[in-house]
């Protein structure tokens, strides 16, 4: 017979049971990796970094003298002779989140001692990663070279356009190229079966926050740099 | 999992070879000297600054060799310098890395590899910033506040290289401190020992934790403005940059805000005071509890209040741009969030006077300087009033009153924790003492020097008399009483300067000649006193860690055999023992 599911384990602790956790002499964070703690930590911190960024992106893009180019029009492609909005941006955005989902599987199949399925889907991961990037560098050179937009010009209207651009998707790029690199290092780790020897898959949790966070963040750059 | 690593030594990294222990070593005592020793070179750098910019003041066409431009690096070199490569990175990088393991019984930080990095990051920024002075064009002088678009443009000093350099500099700092900044969080939220519960901790620990997930937070507006900056100026964008008339022609740059550098700058400056504030509040809590054999009064008020600070700081960043032209509304808001830190703070210092209160006060020279503190601090908070308000700021702004303001509470205050500091540790970081009547000599000097100095300089704002300007020369609102007190500053400030050789002497001398130091000469109840070595031994603890029993502030206890109980010392006989 199944056990009964009480109230309590479906909101989690109460309030009076985190203060107790907090005023123990234990960890704060119970039973939770250090280096996990350390990289939510981080993540915290990165939040502010691509925060000020596109604050910084809304105020200007509010400040800007020159008319803001029309998002729709400039990432269009044309397929079959017809100008389709943002299709490209959609299809990096479906890589992008399928790879949070091949992630998710590699951190449960981690979690599960399984070596090949999890390096499997860790280096599946990587791959949605560089098609993201290689798709990004193809919209970089489709505004570089066919729209002759630069980080100072920008022939459709307001400078800021163009530096923005470059500076917020650049940013993210780095971040994302810095992703696939740690995922690969990980997946090869995993698959010579160095965490089966330490015991410890905590490594591909920590990579998959990471990762995570990467596509979270580019959500928001999708919605307030695409879509507004 | 690293969890289980309590008493267990294997994960910590063990040096072979001389260079492992003090070159690339990963030990955070190790760490901690380094840090300190680079920030406080980098700090007799802007030391030397300031002696030059007084002499200038003090005696304007006395020294040919001050042009205007190399007075205004000057400036601008000497307040970067100091905020951030003396003061954060001593108080965070050195206090922090030393004190955080020690006295919260951990072994070290929970991840030595990054922490060393850390300090090479640091390394690396502060050798790019003093690249800064031998560029063409020398170092920048925009004023620390790195304002654009002046600071990039044509006629300020340094607009070629030296803005470069520091931004770049900036940035690496920014990276090396997110590195050394999470290490100090998680290991103080996971690596406390047996029975050191957080409000266990001593009040130094709780300053640095709480400066430093301020310093992950702000650091990142700094990141993006230097980033920023840094593409207007190489790649010719317009983030900052409206359209100017720059020497008689029109720049290409188009619709930029200065006004967000302002916001971003500030955002990370504000809180960037309380990171070097919190850690200085936390650290003279703890010497005049120990020097006045009292505990320290209100302790859990002391922690919230340093908590409250640290979220308030996050929300008075325009109250530094009352006259840069934003919305006036905002200057009502940010206003009254300035006023009301003023509420937490004023706690703070009620419970250092009571703990004082009837305290057996030991006036040793770490207790002179935490006293010391206390002048200081109530004096530059006090001022800090007043230019809180809107209508009180707008004529005192950009006036010797500011200059004299920040001194006295970011300048002087925290200087003088860390002098304390630096003397109430200096036996246990290198088990020798020091001497003490040269220690009593720096110490008078130092503080009857530092009012000496900045006394005056209220008067002088009051009177209008403009701040980062290299000669007064003759307008009518400078009585010729300026000149002298410029004067009577500068001499003050030079006596101040030569008296830090007194200190320099007194530590080098010490740390060869000094007696050997009792492992705890001043009776002191927290855990890194209480090590079986001093100094203390790669690992810290030995083959088991301590446990905490008591809070770090039991002293003068009635019925105690001794007037401090140690942390380690359990409240009764262990039931199993």
């Amino acid at each position: 017979m199944a056990r009964e599911i009480t109230n309590r384990e479906v909101i989690g602790p109460t309030l009076r049971e985190i203060s107790a956790d907090w005023s123990a002499d234990q960890e704060v964070f119970r039973h939770t990796h250090w280096g996990k703690a350390m990289m939510w930590i981080f993540l915290l911190s990165d939040t502010f970094i691509f925060s000020c960024f596109l604050t910084g992106y809304m105020t200007m893009r509010a400040s800007a003298v020159l008319p803001w180019p029309n998002t729709a029009e400039v990432f269009a492609l044309n397929i079959g002779g017809q100008d389709i909005p943002l299709v490209l941006i959609a299809i990096m955005t479906f890589a992008l989140i399928s790879s949070s989902g091949t992630m998710a599987m590699a951190v449960n199949f981690g979690y599960r001692r399984d070596r090949r399925k999890t390096a499997t889907l860790m280096l599946l991961t990587a791959l949605f990663g560089l098609t993201f990037l290689s798709m990004q560098a193809f919209e970089w050179s489709k505004l570089i070279f066919e729209e002759g937009v630069r980080p100072w010009y920008n022939p459709m209207g307001a400078p800021q356009f163009g530096a923005s651009f470059f500076m917020i998707t650049g940013f993210h790029g780095l971040h994302v190229t810095c992703g696939v690199i740690l995922l690969l290092i990980i997946a090869s780790k995993v698959a010579r079966g160095h965490y089966d020897r330490t015991g410890d898959y905590s490594a591909v949790e920590i990579a998959g926050l990471y990762w995570h966070f990467v596509d979270l963040v580019w959500v928001f750059i999708f919605a307030f740099f695409y879509l507004w | 999992m690293a969890t289980t690593l309590a008493d267990d030594l294997r994960p910590l990294h063990h040096p072979h070879s001389w260079v492992t222990k003090y070159v690339w070593s990963q030990d955070h005592k190790v760490i901690a000297i380094q840090y300190s020793c680079t920030a406080i070179g980098i700090g007799l750098v802007a030391l030397v600054l300031s002696a030059l910019m007084r002499l200038q003041l003090g005696f304007p066409g006395a020294f040919p060799a001050i042009q205007p431009d190399n007075y205004l690096q000057f400036v601008s070199m000497h307040g970067m310098i100091m905020v951030v490569y003396l003061l954060t990175a001593l108080l965070l990088g050195g206090f922090g890395n030393y004190l955080i393991p020690l006295m919260i019984g951990a072994r070290d930080m929970v991840f030595p590899f990054v922490n060393m990095l850390s300090y090479w990051f640091y390394l690396l920024s502060v050798i790019v910033l003093v690249a800064g002075f031998f560029v063409p064009g020398g170092p920048t002088g925009a004023g620390w506040t790195l304002y654009p678009p002046q600071a990039i443009s044509e006629g300020t000093p340094g607009h070629q290289w030296g803005i470069v350099t520091m931004l770049v500099s900036l940035a690496i700092f920014v990276a090396a401190f997110t590195m050394g900044g999470l290490n100090y969080v998680t290991t103080v939220l996971q690596a406390r020992t047996r029975g050191m519960t957080l409000m266990r901790m001593p009040l130094s620990v709780w300053g640095i934790f709480t400066a430093s997930v301020m310093g992950l937070l702000a650091f990142p507006a700094l990141f993006v403005a230097a980033i920023m900056m840094l593409f207007d100026h190489l790649a010719g964008t317009s983030f900052f940059m409206p359209t100017m008339q720059s020497m008689g022609a029109i720049t290409p740059t188009q619709g930029g805000s200065p006004l967000l550098f302002q916001h971003l700058f500030w955002f990370f400056g504000h809180p960037e005071v309380y990171i070097v504030a919190l850690p200085a509040f936390g650290i003279v809590s703890d010497l005049i509890s120990v020097h006045a054999r009292r505990n320290i009064f209100g302790y859990r008020m002391m922690v919230w209040a340093i908590v409250i600070i640290g979220a308030l700081s996050f929300l008075v960043w325009a109250h530094h741009m009352y006259v840069s032209g934003m919305n006036p509304y905002f200057g009502f808001f940010f206003a009254t969030s300035t006023l009301i830190i003023a509420i937490p703070t004023a706690i703070k210092v009620y419970n250092w006077l009571l703990t004082l209160w009837r305290g057996d006060i030991h006036l040793r020279v770490p207790m002179l300087f935490a006293i010391a503190f206390i002048f200081t601090f109530i004096h530059g908070g006090l001022s800090g009033l007043f230019l809180g308000n809107v209508s009180v700021d707008v004529p005192l702004s950009d006036t010797f009153f500011v200059v004299a303001h920040f001194h006295m509470v970011m300048g002087v205050s925290p200087i003088l924790v860390i002098f304390g500091a630096i003397y109430h540790w200096y036996p246990k970081i290198f088990g020798r003492m020091w001497n003490d009547s040269l220690g009593k000599m720096h110490f008078w000097i130092t503080f009857i020097g530092v009012y000496a100095i900045f006394l005056p300089m209220h008067y002088l704002g009051i009177l209008g008399v403009p701040r980062r300007y290299y000669a007064l020369g003759q307008a009518d609102f400078i009585p010729p009483s300026v000149h002298l007190a410029n004067e009577w500053i500068s001499i003050a400030a030079l006596i101040v300067f030569c008296a830090q050789g007194l200190f320099f002497y007194n530590m080098i001398w010490s740390l060869f000649r000094g007696p050997k130091a009792d492992p705890n000469p001043w009776g002191a109840a927290s855990l890194e006193w209480q090590t079986p070595d001093t100094p203390p031994a790669h690992g810290n603890w030995g083959p088991h860690l301590p446990t905490v029993y008591r809070w770090a502030y039991d002293y003068s206890v009635p019925g105690a055999p001794r007037d401090f109980i140690p942390q380690t010392e359990p409240r009764e006989p262990e039931p199993r023992a």
